[in-house]
């Protein structure tokens, strides 16, 4: 028995001296998948916020709903996400603040070149309700990110009720490329933020077998933004490295650089900090 | 077929090239496994002992349970940990989300029933006379232990190769409770997930096989050792 208790606390000792590391000046930040999986903070922000300030981020790539829920439990710092309503919501219950919108792309619909429920060049309401009379494929993300939030705003502007158990409306349940890559497979339409469809494009070699349908419409405007997680919920939150790290981000220098982010010749993201 | 053959050539290229990103994810891989091996080794070895050695009461039931542990799933054990280091959770205090120590437990849990399992049995179909022996030598409980562990040498490897294979190739908890953090968390087996997740299929191929290469060697190394164990 006494043998085992050894064992178990050197197991803890072992993992104690990891401790100190972490106390060294580092960001935790949640983001969306899409900042990450584009290369916008691997290739960008990441390396260029150290070079400028000498902090590092550590972040953590997973839809807005969880990144939202993760500053909830005190977990990260600041987050980075694009769901303005569900941003709304956790400001307003005090777990989030300084809220400041920092760029934007926008939505598009996507499906295959022949397009096989015809909707290319209609407005977004009358697209899926297009897509939803010919029952053709649609992949859902169905993980309450902020791309999956915006879609099931979509349907409730085109007033349809949620095609949630309709065949051919697919929940992928997983980030945006493995649902674009499902909805090729099938054939089918889905919606995506133009910076990951790029980056889709990119890896297709510049001709990808789903191409940009739909477009151009006002409701499928994109802001992404950063809020820092309030200290008065979580007492041990860096504030003041998300205050850095938030400014630095709207700063002109760093706005021309997500502005010059580009794959294939476009840009990502589009800066648009006040 | 293109993704495949691609997949090998990057293999090839990323584990010779010394591409520290790869070797960043090796280097996790291998720490964060070690770790875990460690603490299940040394936890679950004397536990397994234990209920491969005495009778008590409800010794069945026990056997049960770690039975039923063996399967259980890791993204179940990665949630129950999560929950357990967040910052509001139990252990918040201890600032081990995100962190390789923090995977470790969770690794450590899954790696603990298949210890634990594979050396009572091990123990159990040792050969009856052996505590006999050792007692009528007038061996102490703990050199009766020893001397048992030692006998059982073969299958408790055994057990541990097992564990390791489970622990290494495990992508729930180290995405969970790591992050996948670049240069800090991200394991092989979460940089594939984030590749395949980015659409760069043949990168993922290539991990995978890196990943193969590691458990080879491992095995390899294990082998060696168990020679020299016979000699």
């Amino acid at each position: 028995m006494k043998r085992l208790l050894i064992a178990a606390l050197s197991c803890l000792i072992i993992a104690a001296m990891a401790l100190p590391v972490m106390a060294a000046q580092t960001l935790m930040m949640a983001t969306t998948t899409s900042t990450a999986n584009t290369g916008l903070l691997d290739d960008l922000i990441v390396p260029k916020f150290m070079k400028d300030t000498g902090i590092e981020i550590k972040f953590v790539a997973v839809g807005t709903g969880k990144a939202l829920k993760m500053a909830e439990n005190c977990d990260v710092d600041v987050v980075l996400v694009h769901a303005p309503a569900a941003e709304k919501a956790y400001v307003d219950k005090g777990v989030l603040v300084d809220r400041k919108e920092l760029m934007y792309n926008d939505f598009v619909i996507i499906g295959p070149a022949s397009d096989p429920a015809g909707v290319k060049g209609m407005g977004v309401a009358e697209a899926l309700k297009t897509i939803a009379q010919k029952q053709a494929v649609f992949a859902s993300r169905g993980d309450n990110s902020g791309t999956h939030k915006k879609e099931l705003s979509l349907w409730k502007a085109a007033e349809m009720p949620v095609p949630e158990k309709d065949a051919w409306y697919i929940q992928t349940g997983q980030g945006m490329l493995p649902t674009i890559n499902i909805a090729n497979e099938k054939n089918g339409y889905t919606m995506t933020d133009r910076g990951t469809f790029i980056k889709y494009a990119d890896t297709k070699g510049g001709n990808p077998p789903l191409v940009v349908l739909v477009e151009g419409d006002k409701v499928l405007f994109n802001q992404y933004s950063a809020l820092a997680v309030n200290t008065a919920m979580c007492k041990d939150a860096q504030y003041e490295l998300a205050t850095k790290f938030i400014n630095w981000m709207a700063s002109p220098e760093t706005q021309e650089a997500i502005g010059n982010f580009k794959l294939l010749g476009k840009k990502l993201f589009i800066p648009n900090a006040k | 077929m293109e993704y495949l053959l691609q997949g090998f050539i990057q293999g090839f290229k990323l584990l010779f090239s010394g591409n520290p990103e790869t070797y960043s994810a090796i280097t996790t891989t291998v720490y964060a496994s070690t770790l875990s091996m460690i603490c299940s080794l040394s936890i679950g070895v004397p536990l397994g002992f234990l209920l491969g050695y005495k009778t008590f009461p409800g010794k069945k039931v026990v056997r049960t349970m770690v039975d039923t542990l063996l399967s259980f799933p890791t993204v179940v054990i990665g949630l129950v940990v999560y929950a357990f280091l967040t910052r509001n959770g139990p252990l918040g205090g201890t600032g081990l989300l995100f962190t390789i120590p923090g995977m470790s437990i969770g690794q450590t849990l899954l790696g603990l029933p298949i210890i634990i399992a594979m050396t009572a049995n091990a123990v159990e179909s040792l050969d009856k006379r052996l505590p006999m022996t050792l007692l009528t030598l007038g061996a102490t409980p703990v050199q009766m232990m020893w001397a048992t562990v030692l006998e059982a040498r073969y299958s408790i490897m055994l057990a541990a190769m097992a564990a390791y294979g489970r622990i290494v190739s495990e992508v729930g908890i180290s995405m969970m409770v790591g992050g996948n953090i670049k240069w800090h968390t991200r394991t092989i087996t979460t940089a594939i997930a984030l590749e395949t997740g980015k659409g760069e299929f043949a990168v993922g191929i290539a991990l995978g096989m890196v990943l193969l290469t590691v458990a080879l060697l491992v095995n390899i190394g294990a082998a060696g050792l168990k020679k020299r164990a016979v000699q």
